[in-house]
């Protein structure tokens, strides 16, 4: 079982340390011939497959590579733009790889200061007075959960659905956080984290965690 | 003074005594670098402060104690819970007022003067243990509850104990609408 992702917000909902542990990257590269039997549509900054999923190509996934080198949002490395660039069958036969795109650090910054204003709005609309926030999202490929410290500091983990222990391992998030984030005297409070021991120290908390599968106690 | 088990049993006791001498060697520092008192005293309050934030974390890892609702639960948690842990002493804790915001941690045992018998003469308004009030205030805000934290009684001016006030300024009813 695998913990995905953990993300550190601090009190004002900025991101100030993310970690990608594990990513179930199901990326698959095909060669084609023109005509292309996939429907491909620009999006935000990437060319995705709209329709005509097939054989691990899902909708959704983005062009990440044409014959072996990485495209730069909607254009090949060469700087053609990707569409025309398929539309024509002078370049075929073609390999592209296509994947889940990676969310990018900007991406990453804007959704957890989302998620901070969702926390809040959550713990309003609570029917109960003084209740939490989020503690989880739960979707059928991974679950997140949240823990709000009493000064306001919220970490999150992406895990497996299946994956327990997840409660202890938040706990002994804030415990490396409050050791090797806090207690370096280099460390500004709410800025992000760049301590090398609070990386290893995480690390190992989660290889731990995860070791203890989804039978475990967790930690 | 030692660090969290975890797995392992790691246990770096660092013993008392050369806190107790870091902390006199800091007081004996900052008394020859300032000639007033009271600039002394500000010193070891905002050091304290500075201590104090980033002590309430690991205060809250590790203990687990749940949010207090009121300014009394804060106060019992501070004298029983946090004192305990970090200077192994639990000062009794009372209400000095009928408001229910002024509290007063009496200490009969303070192992951070255990080696000091009197202040010199020309120090007589040195707040020797100001950074303990330093670090209270600043954890205290962090968890949003403003606090003015300061020495009623010293036993080292010659009062008969060791008193450290606390009054919280500020309604929690104001913190209803920030995070729960």
């Amino acid at each position: 079982m695998a913990i995905f992702s953990v993300y550190v917000v601090n009190k004002a909902g900025g991101l100030i340390y993310q970690l990608d542990h594990y990513a179930p990257r199901a990326d698959t590269e095909k060669t084609f011939s023109f005509p292309l039997d996939l429907v491909l549509r620009p999006h935000d900054e990437r060319v995705v497959v709209a329709f005509g999923q097939r054989d691990g190509i899902r909708v959704g996934h983005a062009v990440l590579a044409i014959n072996g080198a990485e495209v730069n949002g909607r254009f090949t490395a060469d700087g053609k733009d990707v569409l025309e660039y398929l539309s024509n069958p002078a370049n075929y036969p073609v390999s592209i790889r296509f994947g889940r795109h990676r969310l990018s650090s900007n991406e990453k910054l804007m959704l957890a200061s989302m998620f901070h204003s969702l926390f809040a709005i959550g713990s309003q609309l609570s029917p109960e007075v003084g209740s939490s926030g989020i503690e989880m999202l739960e979707t059928d490929t991974f679950k997140l959960h949240c823990f709000q410290t009493l000064t306001g500091i919220k970490f999150m983990v992406l895990a497996d659905p299946r994956q327990t222990g997840i409660d202890a391992l938040l706990r002994k998030i804030y415990e490396i956080y409050s050791d090797f984030a806090l207690k370096n005297p280099f460390y500004s409070l709410e800025m992000p984290i760049r301590c090398e021991l609070f990386d290893q120290n995480l690390k190992l908390a989660l290889e731990v965690a995860e070791k203890a599968g989804p039978f475990g106690p967790g930690s | 003074m030692s660090r969290s088990p975890g797995r392992k049993q790691e246990n770096h006791k660092i013993s008392r005594e050369l806190f107790v001498l870091t902390y006199g060697a800091l007081v004996a520092q900052l008394c020859k670098d300032y000639e007033k008192d009271e600039d002394v005293n500000a010193c070891l309050d905002k050091m304290g402060y500075s201590i104090g934030i980033r002590l309430i974390d690991d205060f809250l890892a590790r203990s687990a104690v749940k949010k207090c609702r009121s300014y009394s639960e804060t106060a019992d948690v501070i004298a029983q819970v946090a004192f305990k842990m970090y200077l192994g002493v639990t000062p009794s804790v009372s209400c000095s007022n009928t408001t229910g915001n002024e509290f007063s941690l009496i200490l009969d045992k303070n192992p951070l003067v255990d080696f000091v018998e009197e202040l010199p003469a020309e120090r007589a308004s040195l707040c020797y243990c100001n950074l303990l009030c330093g670090v209270i205030r600043g954890a205290l805000e962090m968890v949003h509850l403003a606090a003015e934290v300061s020495f009623l009684q010293d036993r080292l001016k010659g009062d008969a104990v060791t008193e450290i006030g606390i009054t919280f300024l500020r309604k929690p009813e104001d913190r209803k609408h920030r995070r729960n």
